[in-house]
């Protein structure tokens, strides 16, 4: 690779910027403050509220945008995700996260697990878990790692999503600082989506149809395990 | 950047007069309008958000070649690369040198304005890599051979009964009469034969909606998933953005996040925001194994020294398109650019030349709506008129016309002059209006006058005599 591109553009840049050409002169104050501060711009009154107030608002807002949320108690998890399955529980090809936090759904008779880990292009209904919901528009935050295949996330039909009270969070800023706790190195997961209901279009003529090229059904299991936030 | 804008006139003719465009574009008053207003009203804080826009970008803007660097170096410390394309030319050599490290046949893209500006999908199938878009709509007009006619929605052209005349032509094996009438048919269709693509696909090509510069992440936001499974399933994901993308943080990529499916369609979040930061992890199960950034300037840089630097916070959402009235009268194709609409009439002589695109300034009634709607309140009617302004200075308008204005110049300069030629054109008005009290043909205004008549002035005091008159004590 010619580092040559580079230097054209960037000299391209400093001449129509008019910088001193001599780079003695040149400050980046002004960008290592912001880059260092990470200061919050605008954050609307709907990514704030008490902790129940959040938990509520994450609900509406996840439905709005069409997913289907069921609220249970921690140990309940295995029982509501079979329930919004319903027959494809058992019929359907099922890939479950490794995330350990989701194995009493494997532990479940009433569930058959195709595998866990990475889908294949057959399984038809993925599980996975959040690692923060966000109230402000009712998004989850789902981050890839070792026990977190983002491909589960767009390859599936019915898409299952494990959440729990204690990580629903306010706005798009308290989850990049949860984000930002998650990587201690500084260095973002390789793929962090932001999802807020099943995939849709309005390609043909303005019809919003869901389900397009990624789930077509959005399940969300809201676990209840925050004592702060009251139960159901 | 191929521009066929020379044609505008009549390109506009013809579009005016095709039912199915007026039936198609009729669509966005409902669809985008409607919903766009409904969210925006829904949100107290956006006008506050639109202004925190326009300062993040501006800053950015002016720091531009710092901030490039720090991203760079971003992806670089993620495992990644990044390819710096001054023009077009370099961006394709760029792309293609990287799928033929990899051995491409078969590429997968999500949307991207910019690979449609650099006709990225014609470079590749010349050098025989196929290249297949997966959003639905860029999908459907790639099986047309079009280009797109709107940047967030490029096949709104296309009624369901010609997809669903394109569909049966081009997927072979599926049953002749199978039905084809509803969306939900053809969305399913092309899901069915697109899947195939996407697990077979060597390398995945999206845009970027923003680059990060604190974390190195490029940023997609999309709703029907296909960008995702572009960029996860292939062993490569290559993007290919622009300099003008980048914002300094993760807290600046909110501030635009806010705005931007606000805009454009009107969800308050788009389906998927999706954050791409350099090839798979030791320890993970899936991603792409090979990250390459293609960063495109074409024309960029040059602009940050121009009357036109505004237009570079453009954050594409096509709120300036939707609420467009010449947009929504020809279509995008008249404009014979891939930036169609108010954003595109300003960047395409800019892209391109002004010699080429001279016509897409002078395309807009200057209403102003688009400055109105635009989330990065960017003044695009004062740069449309600049455009219009540098026309005349390089003596690019017909003669004819620069000489009206001249003479309309030297009597809005001088009034008594005014006074007398309109106090004698008002005269001559009315004689010709005769007894009628209208005309049925104006000079130099044939066009005006073919479908209406031009009523005559009414006799009676001129508007300055009643002026002065009323002003008197």
């Amino acid at each position: 690779m010619s580092s040559r591109p580079r230097d054209t553009i960037l000299a391209g840049i400093r001449a129509a910027l008019k910088r001193p050409t001599d780079p003695e002169d040149i400050s980046t104050d002004a960008v290592d403050d912001r880059l260092r501060s990470r200061a919050a711009q605008v954050v609307p009154a709907i990514a704030r509220g008490t902790r129940s107030e959040l938990v509520n608002r994450f609900i509406a807002n996840a439905e709005t945008a069409g997913a289907a949320v069921t609220r249970t108690a921690p140990d309940g998890m295995a029982d509501a995700v079979v329930a919004v399955l319903g027959e494809s529980a058992v019929s359907g090809r099922v890939a479950v996260a490794a995330d350990p936090r989701l194995d009493s759904v494997e532990a479940s008779d009433r569930l058959t697990v195709e595998r866990r880990g990475t889908p294949s292009g057959d399984d038809v209904i993925a599980v996975g878990h959040a690692m923060a919901g966000l109230a402000e528009t009712g998004t989850l935050l789902m981050a890839s790692g070792p026990d977190s295949p983002s491909s589960l996330n767009v390859l599936s039909d019915t898409h299952v999503i494990v959440v729990r009270t204690s990580d629903i969070v306010g706005g798009l800023e308290d989850g990049w600082d949860r984000l930002r706790q998650s990587c201690p190195d500084g260095m973002l997961p390789r793929t962090v989506h932001l999802i807020t209901g099943p995939s849709r279009t309005g390609d043909i003529e303005q019809t919003i149809q869901i389900g397009a090229h990624g789930p077509r059904q959005l399940h969300v299991i809201l676990l209840d395990d925050d004592a702060d936030v009251g139960g159901i | 950047m191929h521009v066929s804008s020379r044609q505008f006139k009549d390109n506009a003719r013809k579009a005016v007069t095709d039912d199915n465009l007026r039936q198609s574009l009729a669509t966005m008053k409902t669809g985008f309008r409607a919903r766009r207003g409904e969210a925006v009203a829904a949100l107290p804080e956006f006008e506050a958000l639109r202004e925190a826009g326009r300062a993040m970008k501006n800053h950015t803007l002016e720091n531009l070649d710092h901030y490039l660097e720090r991203f760079e170096a971003k992806v670089i410390e993620s495992g990644g690369h990044v390819h710096w394309a001054p023009d077009a030319e370099a961006a394709r050599r760029a792309v293609l040198g990287i799928c033929r490290a990899h051995g491409a046949k078969l590429v997968t893209k999500g949307k991207s304005m910019v690979t449609e500006e650099i006709e990225l999908n014609a470079f590749l199938e010349k050098n025989d890599i196929e290249s297949v878009e997966t959003d639905l709509g860029e999908y459907i007009i790639q099986l047309r051979q079009e280009q797109p006619s709107h940047i967030i929605a490029p096949a709104i052209h296309v009624r369901k009964s010609e997809v669903a005349d394109l569909f049966r032509e081009h997927h072979a094996g599926l049953p002749a009469d199978r039905p084809l009438d509803e969306p939900r048919a053809l969305l399913d269709e092309a899901r069915a034969v697109l899947r195939e693509r996407f697990l077979s696909a060597d390398v995945g090509i999206t845009g970027a909606n923003m680059l990060v510069a604190e974390t190195g992440s490029t940023v997609i936001v999309t709703n029907e998933g296909n960008g995702d499974l572009t960029q996860l399933l292939p062993r490569v994901h290559v993007v290919v953005t622009s300099i003008d993308k980048v914002v300094p943080t993760l807290e600046d990529a909110a501030t635009v996040l806010r705005l931007l499916a606000r805009s454009a369609t009107g969800q308050p979040m788009a389906t998927y925001t999706t954050l791409a930061t350099g090839p798979r992890r030791e320890g993970d199960p899936d991603g792409p194994a090979h990250f390459h950034v293609v960063l495109v300037d074409n024309g960029r840089s040059a602009l940050l020294d121009s009357p036109y630097r505004e237009v570079l916070r453009c954050i594409r959402c096509a709120a300036c398109i939707n609420h467009c009235p010449i947009y929504g009268a020809v279509g995008g194709h008249a404009y014979g650019s891939v930036y169609p609409g108010p954003i595109g009439s300003v960047l395409t002589p800019a892209l391109s030349s002004l010699e080429d695109a001279g016509s897409l300034p002078n395309a807009s009634t200057l209403c102003g709506r688009c400055e109105a709607v635009c989330p990065m309140k960017i003044p695009l009617p004062r740069m449309l008129r600049q455009w219009r302004e540098e026309e005349v200075h390089r003596s690019l308008t017909p003669e004819s016309a620069r000489r009206i204005m001249t003479a309309w110049s030297f009597a809005a300069r001088h009034p008594g002059v005014y006074r007398l030629g309109t106090s004698l054109a008002g005269r001559a008005l009315r004689f010709l209006g005769g007894r009628r009290g209208s005309l049925r043909r104006v000079p130099l205004a044939g066009e005006w006058t073919r479908v209406r008549d031009l009523p005559a002035p009414e006799p009676g005091e001129p508007f300055m005599a009643r002026y002065k008159r009323k002003k008197k004590p």
